[in-house]
């Protein structure tokens, strides 16, 4: 039934390939009205794709926009960035006025993302840098073909993988050598991220690498440079908005994570808690609070705006910050 | 809409299987009855009730040919405000139903049963390598769990045990086991200290927590420590007249106090109308009722006359309200459930 059906699927693409053949070997191509029925087909098709995408990210950060809006317009700004002490769901216990409140301090789960955040990029740097020099620089063809595909596979893990790995297999390894460190806690989950995100930095870094001119290298090796000095004053330097780029690209990648933190970090918003102990990131709070049933339109419900939009926020400034970075201090070679 | 369609099909060859077998005893008349059943049974609520549904679930499932049953682990403050919109046919919990919780049932139209099921008695449970917690009263618990506790350490909770940091893991706030153990142990439902404690709403979560932690203590229902003794231990109550360590025989004569509660199910009059629905609740209440304290669930069975009690209304089709909302404070299961 398969191999039925694929004949006329087949004769059909063909005829695709065809006309859009056509339509490049017709002279007065481009906007004159003389394009194929087909051709326009396939030209709308490729037009509802890409607009389909921007769509989808308009609709979502207008769904943020308005529940946060809603979200501050009981909650005020001042107590949202004011306060330390996050606990939206149980009223906790004010030593001041002696009475039972909820708390709405972001920055308790700031401090958790931020501090998981940092520990992976202290692992992944200097690993996925070293991996990226190694991989342009020094590897054989043959070690690198097959070296990069087995280093990408790090980004195809399922993080909840990694997140159960950081918990059964890591956290027990850091118990040992730190015994102050609790069962769920940041620093097992960051060096776990970290692991997770070396690929992004190592094939983003020597995607640069290798965009620096092959001249630059003979010039550096006439000068009579080793490979080291090449590879670390000459290539590094010339690709290194580059490699910064692919820093921030994978730093906000670690923030926006879910999973790993989820399972192996805690549930435990802690403003200034060390790396042994329980934190929670933001996306770990909007799981729990998605774990439960928290009635849409309470003020619960549109906490979880709140922090996806501070989420939010904080990736697109990583993702805007590694996009000037790019275009602003490349150097170019022409 | 599979459901309504379902229920619809199963009614008639059902009753006319039974007919036939006019002379066959009236329990293979019924077996035949029950595998001809078809539809799908949509079961959500607590963590605690959920290995008992579970297994009923599995084993009616067994019994029978065409008849699903679906049961989601939502919590109870979840699961009543699923039930309540008219989204489920039966909620699991782990506390009696709430008045404001009945007046949203009442405005959807959702009349129901309260039936309880079993008793669990909420164990409090601590790292395997804590030697030192030989009990704990109901005030120690408090200093421990509750909002103004404040005990930071061990030693912070009765002199003489070491400094070790107190971590806590408690069901979270959609749970009707904090929402039990929160009014009994703080005096308050819903209050309960925040730091140094890790929320969450998986009970295997708690475990693993109490599991990796010297300091750890915990609490869930009783099912989740049975299936855990090797990894967990579990702490004697001394509610004043001496500590009762948790066991089905403390939990069934009440003598684990104040921990030991009733759970329930409720189920949707409208939906009983459908046969797989009945015949499941009252399987449930009859033939299922050892699966309540099979090891692998872990609860223990209430006396015979509740179970009689809810089958005799469920006959009958009489919806009961919440019955435990409006009972005193000091009126038994006995008291409120059998007239």
């Amino acid at each position: 039934m398969a191999a039925r059906q694929s004949a006329p699927q087949g004769t059909s693409l063909r005829e695709i390939c065809v006309g859009l053949w056509r339509d490049r070997l017709n002279p007065s191509r481009g906007g004159t009205g003389r394009e194929t029925p087909l051709g326009h087909a396939v030209h709308l098709l490729l037009f509802l794709s890409a607009t389909l995408g921007a769509l989808v990210t308009v609709g979502i950060v207008f769904v943020l926009i308005f529940e946060t809006v809603e979200f501050f317009g009981v909650i005020g700004l001042g107590t949202f960035f004011g306060d330390t002490v996050w606990s939206p769901l149980i009223a906790v216990f004010n030593e001041t006025t002696g009475e039972l409140e909820s708390r709405f301090g972001i920055w308790a789960l700031i401090w958790g993302t931020v501090l998981v955040a940092a520990i992976a990029v202290v692992v992944a740097v200097p690993v996925g840098l070293l991996a990226a020099i190694f991989l342009s620089e020094y590897a054989p063809p043959r070690l690198h073909a097959v070296l990069k595909p087995v280093l990408e596979v790090l980004a195809g893990v399922p993080t909840v993988v990694y997140g159960y790995f950081a918990l059964l297999f890591v956290t027990p390894i850091v118990q040992d050598l730190l015994p102050a460190t609790t069962i769920f806690n940041a620093l097992s989950a960051g060096i776990v991220m970290g692991v997770m995100i070396i690929p992004m930095i190592s094939s983003l870094s020597e995607d640069a690498f290798s965009a620096v001119p092959q001249s630059l290298r003979e010039g550096s090796y006439a000068m009579g440079a080793t490979r080291m000095e090449t590879a670390l004053r000459v290539i590094l330097p010339a690709a290194l908005s580059g490699v910064i780029a692919s820093i921030i690209l994978a730093t906000s990648r670690a923030i926006g994570e879910t999973m790993i933190v989820t399972v192996a970090a805690g549930q435990n918003p802690n403003f200034l808690a060390s790396p042994l102990e329980a934190i929670q990131t933001m996306t770990a709070f909007i799981v729990q609070v998605s774990l439960g049933d928290t009635p849409a339109g309470s003020i619960e419900a549109r906490t979880l705006f709140a922090v996806a939009m501070t989420l939010f926020v904080m990736t697109l400034a990583m993702n805007l910050i590694a996009t000037y970075v790019r275009g602003r201090f490349r150097e170019q070679y022409e | 809409m599979a459901l309504v369609a379902a229920a619809c099909g199963g009614d008639d060859d059902a009753a006319a299987s039974a007919t036939q077998t006019g002379q066959a005893t009236q329990a293979q008349a019924e077996e035949e009855a029950q595998a001809a059943l078809s539809g799908t049974i949509e079961i959500a609520g607590s963590s605690t009730v959920f290995p008992i549904a579970e297994a009923w679930a599995e084993e009616f499932g067994l019994a029978t040919d065409g008849v699903h049953v679906n049961v989601a682990s939502i919590g109870s403050g979840a699961g009543f405000e699923r039930f309540c919109n008219g989204e489920t046919d039966i909620t699991n919990a782990s506390r009696a139903m709430h008045a404001s919780e009945e007046e949203i049932c009442d405005a959807n139209g959702v009349a129901f049963i309260e039936i309880p099921v079993a008793f669990d008695g909420l164990t409090v449970s601590v790292n395997v390598n804590n030697d030192w917690v030989d009990y704990l009263t109901v005030e120690e618990l408090a200093k421990i769990f509750g909002p103004t506790g404040f005990a930071v350490t061990w030693a912070d909770v009765r002199p003489g045990w070491p400094d070790t940091r107190i971590s806590i893991f408690s069901p979270g706030s959609d749970s009707g086991t904090f929402d039990y153990f929160s009014d009994v142990v703080n005096g308050e439902e819903g209050v309960q200290r925040t730091d140094n404690t890790q929320f969450s709403e998986d009970d295997n979560v708690l475990v693993q927590g109490i599991n990796g932690e010297a300091g750890a203590v915990g609490y869930f229902g009783f099912a989740y420590f049975i299936n855990n003794q090797d990894r967990i231990r579990a702490v004697p109550i001394d509610p004043g007249a001496g500590a009762v360590r948790p066991t089905i025989e403390t939990i069934e004569s009440g003598a684990y106090a104040p921990l030991s509660r009733p759970l329930f199910i409720y189920a949707k009059v409208a939906s009983l109308s459908r046969p797989e629905v009945k015949a499941f609740v009252e399987w449930a209440l009859t033939t299922g009722r050892v699966l309540v304290d099979d090891p692998s669930v872990g609860y223990v069975q209430l006396p015979g006359a509740l179970y009689e009690a809810s089958l005799a209304r469920i006959a009958a089709g009489n919806p009961t309200g919440a019955l435990m909302a409006s009972a005193p404070e000091d009126a038994t299961l006995a008291d409120i459930f059998i007239e």
